[in-house]
């Protein structure tokens, strides 16, 4: 498996030129310092370039947003580099979603227990430690951007704290020359009846508990839904003593095999699956094709659930009788939908992928239509941790070429055919996992679409029908799905997909609900002091 | 989509929606055409406003009062469509000198018909108690209302749809058909239409549709921001805001202007109002207009500190030099009608237009004089000549 490895640090050129923040301030007569920080003592020397960035105003080379496998690349990348980063995130420590694990502050001697890919990711994080040590670095964690603009040519990021309830702690502006964006995503979710009784919950977040958590969300489960992450939720749910009564994929895995392109072009995926597959087998956990979790049942919270048997476009087959089971959790698992908050705010130009989800644009080097703009990870189409750090890595570079360190041209390209394999392969699972075109047939009038504002799909389809709603936005406007507390984030996808009508999303339908000028909430109170004793 | 009808109505926002309703009612045939999706441009991009309280004596509260007999009287059977609400307003002075102001404009708005209630400093927590202490004075105008101006659009579009009126999105048009000086029609990207009459009912964008004819009408975008909170329990009872909102919405300035306005919606979110910018059709969300936005309305409310702002919106109020709208035949091209301009006041007028409109259409005199609304009153300046 060749996949974009972290590579050494790189040692810049002493002769380099200056980075893009210094140009208008003092001439030349820097040194790069004799990174890597973590090299001797060396390390917790302040340099003068750093003393020089204080001067300037305290403007980072560059601000990261997102510290999971994407963003964490591209800050070591950069800091490496010689940047000055500044590394944003909502978690209290790093790794994001895919490598959330148990509190860094008690003893866990199996910390990486259920992970993938955990030697890349503490690598990382002591990479990333040494440079916060050495100054290269600041963190502010538990933080989210809930404003960004441009002033001067300078990003402005407006922060507020991720704790309920507490004042967030200055800075609350962090000023940056160039900006990465790797937000990540969440799960998509796509409503049946009865989705929303307790106990159903997405993959994604079953797999938090677990891997945070060390805990199980229920007894008896059923995993159900498209693509390969339904199986390390399953492996991890029956690993950790829940029964497991069956994975469903809508989809048949035999769709693999029609993107040869694709398939063949990341063998350690393959290998990956077979493991869990292997897993699979040695928990008995069956694995059922062409077979969708139509209906979850209960009163007050799940006591069971309905599978049936799909044909190739996703209709229920008439001709086999679904089968109902006893469970108490549900996971479903329907692919992701990235964050595209901070890439719609900035402007940039964004893309329907192959999975249908919104994603930024950007170039073979991971920059976006906007000036000092960068992107990486699933918010530039949803693929993993491997594409996702190699994007990282590779932005980070960028990052450092733009702001005039010189980058050997042959390490950015071994990351651009790394990038572009794991990307091809994503496109393969994408085309061979897609939401069942006829989905909405499982839905009744009365099933949930909006939980925070209680819009039943009967709603949509109303001012859709009746009073001419022709496209997402205006069914949106009209019986408020998207409009509550999670502003479509958990909706938005199936909204588009019920005012399409079954034809595939377009950039049209999507963008006008992934609009949102805060970016995150904030409170009234922290907007009408924001940037006091700034400007 | 129709080739030919009596009306053909440019814009599916509130105006064009109701222009289109009254004239189906009166038995004209309608078609409406929208180049984008209905309620599309301001129209979703508003609070659902329908004030008297924020107007002084003169032809637009002539047209807020008609319009609000409108909408309580023959509309009244359709008020739960559209989240009709006689809510009332609550305008309040915080300085004693505003306080005078606040009684003064009472007196003249009185005279001019409009029922208002001065309340005393020590009343004012009787109608709002999250209201900070120490305001000088309120008044309180029960006529105010508020409607979701998205249904109120939808709704009227559907009832002229069911009455037989075409309502087509996505068409644009791009010129106007000529007979001579006379408008006979619309070109579109979707083919060509005759019509007894053209109506521009394009807002904010009624400009554009106006220079298609050759015709000047000088309606301009005048930005504004709204704040939207999480849903509460009640908190905001009326429509509430500061004394200095009327002298606003009357001033011409360029630059940023704020003023207060906050309400509670059917849904528990508060909005949260209001700014003023002539910045063309600048999309760019402005920090500094939410900020001070913000910052005003805790003055007002400061228990709201910690509630949650979950998004902001912005929409392009069209506006004249007058700050009256255009409403009539332009006699500078006849055929051509105008329904627009009516600035951050388009939904609560929109009823009384649409129906003084579809009388004028009718040929039957309206229940109000037109005239000062009339699309010549800026000079009849000819742009250029359109080919027929």
């Amino acid at each position: 498996m060749t996949e974009p490895r972290p590579t050494d640090p790189a040692r810049p050129d002493p002769g380099a030129p200056a980075a893009l923040s210094q140009l208008d301030g003092p001439p030349a007569g820097r040194r790069h310092s004799a990174l890597p920080a973590h090299r001797s003592g060396e390390a917790r020397e302040v340099d003068d370039r750093w003393l020089r960035a204080e001067r300037s105003g305290g403007v980072y080379d560059v601000a990261v947003v997102g510290a999971g496998p994407a963003g964490l690349s591209a800050a070591v990348t950069a800091a490496e580099q010689g940047l000055r980063v500044a590394l944003v995130d909502a978690g209290a420590q790093p790794g994001g979603q895919f490598w959330r694990h148990p509190d860094e502050g008690a003893a866990w001697p199996d910390e990486g227990r259920g992970q993938h890919g955990w030697r890349r990711f503490t690598r990382l994080r002591d990479r990333l430690g040494r440079l916060i040590g050495g100054g290269r670095v600041e963190a502010f964690a538990e933080r989210q951007v809930w404003f960004v603009e441009e002033r001067a040519a300078v990003w402005h990021l407006h922060l507020t704290t991720t704790h309920a309830a507490v004042e967030t702690p200055a800075p609350r502006l962090v000023r940056a020359t160039s900006l990465v964006l790797c937000p990540g995503g969440y799960d998509r979710q796509l409503p049946v009846p009865g989705w929303d009784l307790p106990g159903v919950m997405t993959a994604g977040g079953v797999q938090a508990l677990l891997k945070a958590h060390r805990s199980v969300a229920g007894r008896r489960a059923v995993v159900a839904g498209t693509g390969p992450f339904l199986l390390p939720v399953a492996e991890g749910l029956a690993a950790a003593g829940a029964e497991v009564l069956a994975v469903c994929e809508a989809n048949s895995v035999t769709g693999w095999g029609r993107s040869p392109l694709g398939a063949v072009s990341v063998p350690g995926k393959g290998l990956e699956a077979l493991e869990y597959a292997g897993a699979l087998l040695r928990h008995r956990v069956p694995f059922r094709q062409r077979t969708a979790l139509t209906r979850v049942h209960g009163e007050g919270s799940v006591t069971g659930a309905t599978l049936s048997r799909l044909d190739r476009t996703g209709r229920v087959r008439p001709d086999v009788p679904p089968q109902r089971v006893e469970v108490d959790l549900v996971a479903f698992g329907w692919g992701f939908t990235p964050s595209l908050e901070l890439v719609s705010a900035v402007g940039a130009t964004t893309r329907v992928d192959v999975d249908e989800s919104l994603v930024a644009w950007v170039d073979p080097n991971q920059r976006t239509d906007v000036p000092r703009v960068y992107a990486a990870g699933e918010v530039t189409g949803v693929g993993g941790a491997v594409l996702a750090a190699g994007e990282g890595e590779l932005a980070g570079l960028t990052l450092a070429l733009d702001h005039g360190v010189p980058v050997a041209g042959s390490r950015i390209e071994a990351l651009q055919r790394g990038v572009r394999r794991h990307r091809r392969f994503a496109a393969a699972m994408h085309r061979a996992h897609p939401v069942p075109q006829r989905w909405a047939e499982w839905l009744t009038d009365e099933t949930m679409l909006c939980r925070c504002e209680e819009v039943t799909v009967g709603a949509v389809a109303e001012v859709r029908d009746v009073l001419g709603a022709g496209d997402a936005r205006t069914a949106k406007m009209l019986a408020r799905p998207g409009m509550g507390r999670c502003q479509g984030r958990v909706c938005g996808f199936a909204t588009a997909k019920l005012t399409a009508c079954g034809r595939s999303l377009e950039t049209t339908d999507l963008a006008p609900l992934a609009k949102r000028p805060f970016t995150a909430p904030v409170s009234l109170g922290e907007l009408a002091t924001t940037g006091e004793g700034e400007d | 989509m129709r080739r030919s009808a009596d009306v053909v109505v440019i814009g599916a926002g509130a105006v064009g929606a109701a222009v289109a309703w009254f004239a189906t009612r009166a038995g004209l045939t309608v078609q409406v055409l929208e180049r984008g999706q209905i309620a599309g441009g301001t129209s979703s991009a508003c609070e659902g406003n329908l004030l008297v309280s924020d107007k002084e004596a003169g032809p637009e509260l002539d047209l807020a009062l008609y319009s609000h007999d409108v909408w309580t009287g023959e509309l009244d059977e359709y008020a739960g469509l559209w989240e009709f609400e006689r809510k009332g307003g609550l305008v309040v002075a915080a300085s004693s000198t505003g306080a005078e102001g606040l009684r003064a404009l009472a007196v003249r708005q009185r005279a001019a018909g409009i029922e208002v209630t001065d309340v005393p400093a020590d009343r004012i927590a009787d109608y709002e108690p999250y209201l900070t202490d120490g305001l000088a004075a309120a008044a309180h105008y029960p006529q105010d209302c508020q409607a979701q101006p998205m249904l109120v659009t939808a709704h009227l579009l559907r009832m002229a749809r069911e009455a037989g009126a075409g309502v087509s999105t996505g068409t644009t048009v791009t010129g106007l058909l000529r007979d001579g000086d006379r408008v006979v029609g619309v070109r579109t990207d979707r083919g060509d239409l005759t019509a007894g009459a053209v109506v521009n009912a394009a807002g904010t964008w009624a400009g554009e549709v106006a220079a298609l004819a050759g015709v000047r009408v000088p309606v301009m975008p005048r930005r504004g921001f709204v704040l939207v909170t999480e849903p509460l329990p009640p908190t905001v009872f009326h429509k509430v805001y500061a004394g200095e909102y009327v002298a606003s919405t009357q001033s011409s300035e360029e630059g940023l202007q704020t003023s207060t306005v906050i309400e509670s919606t059917a849904a528990g979110t508060i909005l949260v109002g209001s700014s003023r910018e002539r910045v063309g059709f600048d999309r760019t969300v402005s920090l500094p207009a939410l900020r001070e936005i913000a910052a005003k309305a805790l003055t007002l409310y400061p228990s709201l500190k910690d509630t949650s702002v979950m998004r902001s919106y912005l929409g392009f109020r069209p506006y004249c030099p007058d700050h009256l709208p255009v409403i009539g035949h332009d006699p500078r091209a006849p055929g051509l009608w105008h329904a627009a301009g009516h600035e951050g006041a388009g939904i609560g007028l929109s009823v009384g237009t649409g129906k003084l409109l579809a009388q004028a259409l009718s040929g039957v005199a309206p229940d109000l004089e037109l005239t000062p609304f009339a699309p010549e009153r800026f000079g009849d300046q000819v742009l250029r000549e359109t080919p027929a």
